[in-house]
């Protein structure tokens, strides 16, 4: 069942990244070309994908638990560190180069040619790396 | 004057919103591309590997179907190899360091009025727009 509801909720937001146009990387350059030809398009992508979350936070707010019994999961604490600043500011610099974030460039796997799938193993690479700097921190930190 | 592809936008948002709804309210889970992802990659997600694959094989899968019936889209991605995968890691391991990106951060976050996802959002965008007003404007590189 769980497999089952994760399916469907990662088609739809696939299918909803290809319709709203977020897989063309011209785009979403575009909107983040104040000095140029400035695209609103993806104002838009967000003000929509934002209205049925509004909704769905307030329910969610009423129950303990999700259909499927997981806990609703926590607030996170207000907690503003130089991780969330830093790593905002190395996704926002390689969002800006290539105009892909990870959603759309795994929607877009099948039609990106060789260039997507390049990007998508570049972004696991960087996943991986990230993951293995922060052990050696903590590592040096004990 | 409103602009077709503005309509796409809104109504993609509004299947994307629709998705981390679904996701939350039956799953009891965050939408977040990057963080689904990255649980697999470094196998901090192991103990809800099926979940994640499930998710990530809809959310690959079907805009290929799509893609395949009804004509792939374009994605204009770049085709210098250097900047394909220099945004690739930087997207990667920004991600995974801020713990979220453009969905998790921005539609869901922004949705709960947590003030974690809102500066995120904040900062990746500041940063993406600085980004591309240096590297388009500036360098004359994208």
């Amino acid at each position: 069942m769980r497999a089952l509801f994760a399916f469907l909720a990662g088609g739809l937001f696939g299918a909803g990244l290809l319709v709203s146009g977020m897989t063309d990387t011209t785009k979403v350059q575009g909107w983040l070309d104040i000095f140029g030809a400035w695209d609103p398009t993806l104002a838009f992508v967000l003000g929509g994908a934002i209205l049925p979350m509004l909704v769905a936070w307030r329910v969610a707010a009423s129950r303990t638990a999700a259909v499927l019994g997981t806990p609703i999961p926590p607030k996170p604490e207000p907690l503003l560190d130089r991780r969330l600043i830093g790593g905002s500011v190395l996704f926002g610099l390689g969002w800006a180069l290539a105009g892909l974030c990870p959603g759309p460039a795994m929607a877009s796997l099948s039609y990106g040619g060789m260039q997507g799938l390049i990007f998508f193993c570049a972004m696991v690479a960087g996943m991986l790396i990230w993951h293995l700097a922060q052990r050696q921190l903590l590592a040096k930190a004990t | 004057m409103i602009e077709m592809s503005w309509i796409y936008g809104l109504l993609g948002g509004l299947m994307i919103g629709g998705a981390a709804a679904l996701f939350l309210l039956v799953n009891g889970r965050i939408m977040g591309a990057s963080g689904i992802l990255g649980g697999v990659v470094d196998g901090t997600g192991f103990s809800t590997l099926a979940e994640r694959l499930a998710f990530l094989a809809g959310l690959v899968g079907v805009p290929a179907l799509i893609s395949m019936t009804a004509g792939a889209p374009a994605t204009h991605l770049t085709d210098n190899l250097i900047l394909v995968i220099l945004a690739g890691l930087a997207v990667g391991a920004g991600t995974r360091m801020a713990n979220g990106c453009t969905s998790g951060h921005g539609v869901c976050g922004i949705s709960r009025f947590s003030l974690r996802g809102i500066v995120a959002t904040l900062i990746y965008l500041a940063a993406g727009m600085a980004t591309m007003a240096i590297a388009r404007h500036l360098l004359g590189l994208i």
